[in-house]
C-alpha cells in the first residue's frame, strides 16, 4: 500500500511540476514540453492495453493518427470546420467505431498473433494515408493553416493559438484523462478487464464476457489515443503518415517499459525518458539511433520492470546488503 | 503464344519466385517462434543485412556467388551470437520484452547501415551467365535469373524439409519444438537446438536478401517490408508450421501479384483482407499444429 501512496505522490508531483513549467520563462521549451505530454497521454492509453489487460498491441499508432488525420481533414483537406466542438467528437467517434470493426478481428486472436495482426492492421492505416489522396494520402502529409477554435456562439472561450493557452489546454487533457481512467479502472467493469489480464481462462468460466470487456477496453484505449492524436495536430499544424508507422506504435510501447506497466505514472515517467533520451542522443552523437537501440537492448535486459520499478529494486538491493 | 496466356504465366512464374522468396523468410520466423517461443521482429533486418552483404562483397570480390557464399556463412556466425548474447535470455520473458529487444535490434542494424553503406538506394547486376532471357512464344520473354531464383529457393526447402525430417538434429529441433522440457530431460542438448534453429533463421532470412538483390534494389527499409508481409504469412499458416508458411507464402503471392494485375486500387490491401479473412474462420492459422 505504501508503495502506491508513493505513486499518487510522484503522480502529484509530476502534474504540479507540469503545472508549474511555462513560469520558469524557458518558452523554448514549452512546446517540447507539451509534445511529451500529448505522448503521456498517449502512453497512458496504451497502458490500458498492455498494462492492465495484457494486450500487446503493437498498432496503437493507428489510432494516434486517426485523430490527428480527422482534424487535419475536416480543417484544412476538406475545410469542412475548425471548430473544437465539431472536430474533436468527429475524431474520437472515428477512432471508436475504426477500432470497434478492427477490434471484433484483432481480439479473436492472443498473445504472438495479437501482437502481429495488430501491426498488420495499423500498417493497412499507415498505407492509406500513404496512399490514398481522398484521405490526405501522400508521403509529406498535410500541413495545417489553425488550431481548433474553441467558441460559444462568437465568444472565443480559449485563444488555442496562443501557446500557453494550448500548453495548459494539452495538460488538462491528460488531467481528465487520467483522472477518467482511474475511474474506469475502480468500475466493476474495470476490475474485471484486470481480472483478465490474470487469468482469462478463469474469467471466462466464472461467467464473464471476456471477448465483449475486452473489445470495449480495445475501444476506450484507441479512443484516448486518438484524443492524443488530435492535440498532436492541433498543436504541430501537421500530420503525416509517420504518425501512424510502426515506428511510432514501437516508440510508446518502449515508453511504457521504460517507465513500468500497469500504473498511468509509468507512461508519464516513459514518455519523459524516451524523449530526453532521444534528444541527449540527437544533440551528442551523430549516430543517435545506434545508441537507442544499445539503450533499448540493455533495458530489456537488465531492467525489465522500467524506471518506476527502480526504486524497489534498489530497496530489494540494499535490503539485501 | 496468345498474348493474354502468355501474359499471365508470366504474372504466375512472379508469383511462385515470390511466394519461394516469402518462404523462406517466413519459415525463419515461424521456426524461431514454434522452436523457441521468441518473436523475432528484427527479422526484415537480417534480410535486408543478407541484401547489403551481397551488395558490398560482390563490389569487393566482383564475384556474386562468392558474395552469397560468404554472406551466408557470416549471416549465421551473426545469427548464432545474437542468440548467444541476446536472445537467448528471453526464452523465459515476455513476448513484449522479444519484441522492444529486437526493435532496440532493428534501430542498431539502420544505423550501422547508414554508417557503413549509407543511405543511398543501391543494386547489383544479375551475373553475365545468368543475364538473359527464355523467350515466350513470339513477342514475350521472361528473365531467367527469376526462374535461377525459383530453382534455388525450391533446393534451399527441399534441403530444409531434409534436414528436419530425415537427420538426427531434425528430429532434436522438432522434439523442442513440440515440448523442449520433455526432450532436454531425454537428452537433447536443447540450447544447442536453439541456437542452431536460430542461425538457421538468421542465414534463410538473409539468403532471401542475397539472392534476391539482383532482381530488385537493394535499400533502406527493405526489411520492414517483408517483415509486415511475413508477419501476415507466418498467422495465415499458424505459427510454427513450416508448411503453413509454404502455402501461405503462395497465397499471400498469388493475391498480391494478380491482384495488383486485376483490381489494382485495392492490390495493397489484398493482403490484410485475406488475414482479416483466415482469422475470422481460424484464429490460430490454418495450419496450426
Amino acid at each position: 500500500m505504501v508503495e502506491s501512496k508513493n505513486k499518487y505522490a510522484l503522480l502529484a508531483v509530476m502534474f504540479i511540476a507540469l503545472l508549474l513549467f511555462p513560469t520558469l520563462g524557458l518558452d523554448f521549451y514549452n512546446d517540447m514540453v507539451s509534445r511529451i505530454v500529448i505522448l503521456a497521454l498517449f502512453a497512458v492509453s496504451l497502458d490500458l492495453l498492455v498494462g492492465y489487460t495484457g494486450l500487446i498491441s503493437f498498432g496503437h499508432a493507428a489510432w494516434f493518427g486517426v485523430g490527428a488525420y480527422a482534424f487535419a481533414l475536416l480543417s484544412t483537406h476538406y475545410q469542412v470546420t475548425d471548430s473544437f466542438w465539431i472536430t474533436l467528437p468527429v475524431a474520437l467517434i472515428a477512432a471508436a467505431v475504426l477500432s470497434f470493426i478492427v477490434g471484433l478481428f484483432v481480439l479473436r486472436t492472443k498473445g504472438i498473433y495479437f501482437i502481429m495482426v495488430t501491426l498488420a492492421f495499423a500498417q493497412v492505416f499507415y498505407f492509406l494515408v500513404h496512399d490514398v489522396p481522398a484521405i490526405g494520402g501522400s508521403t509529406d502529409g498535410l500541413n495545417l493553416y489553425a488550431r481548433p477554435t474553441l467558441e460559444i456562439g462568437n465568444w472565443v472561450l480559449l485563444d488555442l493559438e496562443n501557446p500557453l493557452t494550448m500548453y495548459y489546454f494539452i495538460l488538462a487533457a491528460l488531467f481528465f484523462s487520467v483522472v477518467l481512467l482511474w475511474f474506469f479502472l475502480r468500475s466493476p467493469l474495470g476490475r474485471a478487464v484486470q481480472g483478465i489480464k490474470i487469468n482469462e481462462h478463469r474469467m471466462l468460466s466464472i461467467g464473464f464476457p471476456v471477448f465483449r470487456y475486452k473489445l470495449i477496453v480495445f475501444v476506450i484505449a484507441s479512443v484516448f489515443a486518438s484524443l492524443a492524436g488530435y492535440l498532436f495536430a492541433a498543436q504541430s499544424y501537421g500530420v503525416n503518415p509517420e504518425l501512424l508507422s510502426w515506428h511510432k506504435s514501437a516508440d510508446v510501447l518502449l515508453m511504457l517499459i521504460f517507465g513500468g506497466m500497469g500504473q498511468f505514472v509509468g507512461g508519464m515517467v516513459g514518455a519523459f525518458a524516451f524523449i530526453l533520451l532521444k534528444d541527449v542522443f540527437m544533440t551528442y552523437t551523430d549516430w543517435w539511433q545506434l545508441w537507442l537501440g544499445i539503450t533499448i537492448v540493455l533495458f530489456v535486459l537488465f531492467l525489465p520492470g522500467g524506471l518506476a520499478s527502480l526504486p524497489s529494486r534498489l530497496k530489494a538491493l540494499v535490503g539485501k546488503a | 503464344m496468345d498474348i493474354l496466356l502468355g501474359s499471365l504465366l508470366i504474372q504466375a512464374l512472379n508469383a511462385i519466385q515470390y511466394g519461394l522468396l516469402l518462404f523462406l523468410i517466413a519459415s525463419g520466423l515461424t521456426l524461431i517462434f514454434g522452436v523457441m517461443g521468441v518473436i523475432n521482429i528484427a527479422h526484415g533486418s537480417f534480410y535486408m543485412m543478407g541484401a547489403y552483404f551481397a551488395f558490398t562483397i560482390t563490389g569487393l570480390t566482383g564475384n556474386f556467388f562468392v558474395a552469397v557464399l560468404l554472406g551466408a556463412i557470416l549471416s549465421v556466425i551473426i545469427g548464432a551470437l545474437l542468440e548467444w548474447a541476446l536472445f537467448k535470455h528471453l526464452y523465459k520473458r515476455d513476448h513484449l520484452e522479444q519484441v522492444l529487444l529486437s526493435y532496440g535490434l532493428i534501430l542498431i542494424f539502420e544505423e550501422l547501415r547508414s554508417i557503413f553503406v549509407g543511405d543511398e538506394v543501391h543494386s547489383i547486376d544479375v551475373p553475365a551467365w545468368l543475364n538473359f532471357s527464355i523467350p515466350l512464344g513470339d513477342i514475350m520473354s521472361y528473365p531467367f535469373y527469376r526462374l535461377f531464383m525459383s530453382g534455388v529457393c525450391v533446393l534451399v526447402a527441399i534441403g530444409m524439409y531434409i534436414l528436419i525430417n530425415r537427420t538426427r538434429i531434425g528430429s532434436m529441433i522438432r522434439a523442442g519444438a513440440t515440448n523442449s522440457g520433455m526432450a532436454e530431460v531425454l537428452g537433447v542438448n536443447i540450447s544447442m537446438v536453439n541456437r542452431l534453429v536460430f542461425s538457421l533463421g538468421v542465414g534463410l532470412a538473409a539468403f532471401a536478401g542475397m539472392i534476391n538483390a539482383p532482381a530488385s534494389a537493394v535499400a533502406p527499409g527493405m526489411g520492414m517490408e517483408v517483415l509486415i508481409v511475413s508477419f501476415v504469412v507466418v498467422v495465415i499458416g499458424g505459427i510454427g508450421s513450416v508448411w503453413g508458411a509454404l502455402f501461405a507464402a503462395m497465397v499471400i503471392a498469388f493475391a498480391d501479384t494478380f491482384g495488383s494485375v486485376f483490381f489494382p486500387s485495392v492490390a495493397g490491401m489484398l493482403t490484410y483482407i485475406i488475414m482479416a479473412m483466415v482469422l475470422l474462420w481460424r484464429p490460430e492459422g490454418i495450419f496450426k499444429r
